[in-house]
């Protein structure tokens, strides 16, 4: 049986990774953090440009900027790159977010300087075409239809997106309207590309069995000879305050409801002196941040009203807003309301009683497992580096969140739901699910091919 | 914490890129058994204060029965919900409290419980009790039953109304037919609904014995202490025989194309034929010939085809997945409805042509230098690791299978990978499901 005390997990020892950081003349940012377990390298590249930079009429150029940087430069065909890549044995991708587009390669050690040539020739280089943007652009409309419109529950985000948020840029959905990508152009992405692809603008990340002196080395001879670029103004847009609570309803061919909800709060701004965004994440790890979590112990558990509950919030945002979100679906005999009401509920319990120390201990304990757990993994050690860095905020950051988040009190937790998580402050969306065409009976019908 | 959210703010620009695998990195796997026969593969490693653990039995989808289907994996999931006098809550709150994370996944052949733990004595035992406990003491309370019923019967009236699942569900049905592989691992809402707790009992009684059990391990511990751990999960497990093979898979006797209707912007096509086991000899010329048909990301014929040269779909691939019985050969793509005929046709002729033609010695190298030179990144990681022991051990894989990977990859020639095509699959009765489309 279970002892009654419920000690927090103490941090083993750990020998702390090795990581450097180095600047070019071009402002280009290189860190490297040496991991020697396995003779691999992962390089990414990551741009200060997402869709919270992109205006209106052009969304989804971020995104599509992103796919046309396979397509070509004066040194390298459209297609070579990926070839190249595969012949050295690669993995790559990349992906774009609202607040950055990144690029990476997973490779043998040895193979690193392919990486650099490659990244650093199309950061300058790139070569963007009529034709292969007029093909490329039918893949990304093919990627919405995928991605949101025909996914019911990534329809009811988008909607909610652009309700949350009226004046900021992440009302957008990255991806882009449709619209938009139908009316998009070439010379669209060749503006995009001009404006943020530039050393001064990036931040390369190395995590793997390197030198860090050495990459240095190799990220000068590459990177070094770009030459920097102006970069736009980039305007704050900050959304002003919510004045009573916002409603929406999406229909889609779905069987299941399904509630989204969100109330706006601060992301993290300052890592030192800040208090409230450390204790917003506490109070979603409270909620929903391991097995035994509030809601899922509460509502699909005990009142078993949800068959699925979650809560969430971004600490870090490059848009200086973030959100504290809630979602579920009913289960059978109750209602998309029921839902929100229970989830409204827990909020309240912890405004009125707070939480409680072991609570706490247990949401730490994750914290600490999680911050030791995430070093089997070379490619999430460099996506936590390269994220934050290109938010803005050092890399050193990730070696003193656990303890911030440690020192968060069950006083703080309660305080920020108190001070936040309000009804005029609340969006609340909600699936009103379609039946699929009554008259469609799957046919079968054998035939020769 | 931070970096779970990370990707859900993410687009991926690209296709699901391809598992790649590496080279010289050696594992050293150790290999013995339990007093009472399970198998356990073993790497010691202490980079990291971490354990990891993958316990398999043979008690997946494959042993259910059509009148009980999800017998199989509903009883995998309540073996997590109470245990010894455990109920749910207590477990995921002793778990949470040292910061355990228990997991586990249910496919055709395997159940599979795993356990990720620090290393340090205190966490780690209070982890593995618990984890003993679920895998030999069980208790399939009734109330969990009944309310994880209820879950699972709302999930499956769901998917059925998705284009994703719909299109998944009919597709191994209409490839393997009676076959046990063409039951859905979840079950249909009419037969989760009759699973009584009995049922459950009865399953686990005769699926969840120690011969057969493979432990897969890696990690902070030595052999000593892996052993006594492997002792430990296994000890007080049923006392019934290893599971007989399965059924073998009968290859369609006709063409099957099968669409299903649906107001879905995309259609969502699926074309396949019963594909290669594990071990089986054809199984490395089909898997280059693949990486070149469709496997190979971005660098393979039905992308270029498809994506690059015509911009019809986002995604376009095609896999073999070996199971202990012929496991699928899948081609995938969705693409807007209007286009779809367009789209598939352009898939058969690139498929005509590879079976006709098959690969030349260019691609073939090509594939080898991917295949062979991502070999470290396959055992990058523990987690990585544990998943390969574990695929060795319950297929029975020689032990050099990493080892001797490249040089199986290296010897593939495009003359077998030609041979072994036209031997495996026959494009004349391929299955094909179109879910939405005109």
């Amino acid at each position: 049986m279970l002892l009654g005390l419920v000690p927090s997990v103490t941090l083993p020892g750990v020998a702390a990774a090795e990581t450097q950081e180095f600047k070019l003349n071009n402002g280009l940012r290189l860190i490297v953090q040496e991991d020697h377990r396995s003779p691999v390298v992962v390089s990414q590249v990551w741009y200060r440009a997402g869709s919270i930079d992109e205006v209106n009429g052009k969304t989804g150029v971020a995104h599509l900027l992103e796919h046309m940087m396979f397509k070509g430069t004066k040194n390298v065909k459209p297609g070579q790159f990926s070839r190249l890549v595969a012949a050295a044995g690669g993995r790559e991708n990349a992906f774009t977010s609202r607040d950055y587009t990144a690029y990476y390669q997973q490779l043998e050690k040895s193979k690193l300087p392919l990486s650099f040539k490659l990244e650093s020739d199309r950061m300058a280089n790139l070569q963007l075409t009529k034709e292969e943007f007029s093909k490329e652009i039918k893949v990304v409309m093919e990627e919405r239809r995928w991605r949101t419109e025909d996914k019911p529950q990534s329809t009811v985000a988008e909607q909610y997106q652009s309700v949350v948020f009226q004046a900021h840029p992440y009302a957008r959905p990255v991806v882009g309207w449709m619209n938009d990508l139908e009316n998009m152009t070439v010379e669209d992405a060749r503006e995009w590309y001009n404006n943020w692809y530039a050393p001064n603008n990036a931040t390369v990340v190395v995590v793997g069995d390197v030198k860090a002196q050495e990459v240095y080395k190799l990220a000068q001879q590459y990177f070094g000879p770009l030459k920097p670029r102006k970069l736009p103004v980039r305007k704050p847009q900050l959304e002003p305050a919510q004045k009573g609570e916002r409603r929406l309803i999406v229909k889609a061919p779905a069987k299941l409801p399904y509630v989204l909800m969100g109330f706006h709060v601060p992301a993290l701004r300052d890592p030192v002196n800040d208090w409230e965004p450390y204790a917003l994440e506490i109070l979603a790890g409270v909620l929903d941040g391991n097995a035994s979590a509030r809601l899922t112990q509460n509502l699909v558990r005990s009142q078993q009203i949800a068959v699925d509950v979650g809560a969430g919030y971004d600490l870090t945002q490059r848009g200086a807003t973030s959100l504290f979100e809630l979602d579920g679906s009913p289960s059978e005999g109750k209602t998309a309301a029921d839902i929100e009401a229970a989830l409204l509920q827990q909020i309240e319990d912890i405004k009125q009683s707070g939480v409680t120390e072991d609570e706490l201990n247990r949401v730490k304990a994750q914290v600490i497992a999680a911050d030791v757990y995430q070093r089997d993994s070379m490619f999430n050690q460099a996506m936590q580096i390269g994220q934050l860095e290109t938010i803005g905020f050092s890399w050193r950051f990730l070696k003193d969140y656990p303890e911030k988040l440690k020192q968060v009190t069950p006083q703080q937790v309660q305080e920020v739901a108190r001070k936040y998580l309000t009804r005029d402050n609340l969006t609340v969306a909600t699936l009103d699910p379609q039946p699929i065409d009554p008259n469609a009976k799957p046919k079968g019908r054998p035939s020769d091919h | 914490m931070l970096i779970k959210k990370l990707y859900a703010k993410c687009l991926t620009g690209m296709a699901a890129v391809l598992l790649s695998v590496s080279a010289q990195a050696a594992v050293n796997i150790q290999q013995w058994k339990t007093a009472n026969g399970a198998e356990v593969y073993f790497v010691e490693n202490h980079d990291l204060p971490i354990i990891d653990l993958s316990v398999n039995f043979a008690a997946g989808s494959a042993r259910d029965v059509a009148e009980k289907s999800g017998l199989a994996g509903m009883t995998r999931y309540l073996m997590t919900l109470g245990a010894a006098g455990m109920s749910d809550e207590e477990i995921s709150r002793r778990m949470a409290d040292v910061g355990a994370i228990m997991g586990g996944e249910l496919d055709a052949d395997r159940a599979a419980f795993k356990l990720r733990t620090l290393s340090q004595a205190r966490e780690r035992e209070q982890a593995l009790d618990i984890f003993a406990k679920v895998l030999q003491q069980p208790d399939f309370p009734q109330a969990t039953l009944e309310r994880e019923k209820a879950r699972a019967i709302a999930g499956l009236q769901e998917a059925a109304t998705q284009p994703e699942s719909i299109a998944s569900k009919a597709f191994m049905k209409a490839l393997y037919g009676k076959h046990p592989y063409a039951l859905d691992d979840g079950g249909e809402p009419e037969t989760i609904a009759a699973l009584k707790r009995d049922d459950l009992q009865a399953f686990y009684q005769q699926h969840y014995g120690a011969k057969g059990a493979v432990i897969a391990m890696i990690g902070d511990m030595t052999r000593e202490e892996a052993n006594q751990i492997a002792e430990r999960l296994t000890a007080k497990l049923p006392a019934v025989d290893a599971q007989p093979a399965l059924p073998t898979v009968a290859y369609p006797e006709r063409a099957v194309d099968e669409r299903i209707q649906h107001p879905a912007s995309q259609s969502h096509i699926l074309i396949g034929y019963p594909g290669v086991k594990r071990g089986d000899a054809d199984y490395f010329p089909l898997y280059v010939g693949n990486y070149i048909l469709g496997g190979g990301g971005f660098v393979s014929r039905l992308t270029e085809e498809v994506r690059e040269k015509r911009g019809l779909v986002y995604s376009v691939y095609s896999y073999f997945m070996p199971m202990a019985e012929l496991g699928p050969f899948q081609i995938g793509l969705q693409t807007k409805r209007e286009q779809s005929a367009e789209a598939m046709k352009v898939v058969e002729q690139t498929l005509d042509k590879f079976m006709q033609g098959g690969v030349s010695e260019a691609e073939l190298i090509a594939a080898k230098q991917n295949i062979t030179g991502g070999f470290p990144l396959r055992l990058d990681s523990n987690s990585k690791i544990l998943d390969y022991l574990a695929v060795i051990g319950f297929y029975k894989l020689p032990l050099t299978y990493l080892e001797d990977f490249n040089k199986n990859i290296n010897s593939v020639t495009t003359a077998q990978i030609k041979d072994a095509f036209s031997r495996r699959i026959d494009t004349h009765k391929l299955v094909t499901v179109v879910v939405g489309g005109n």
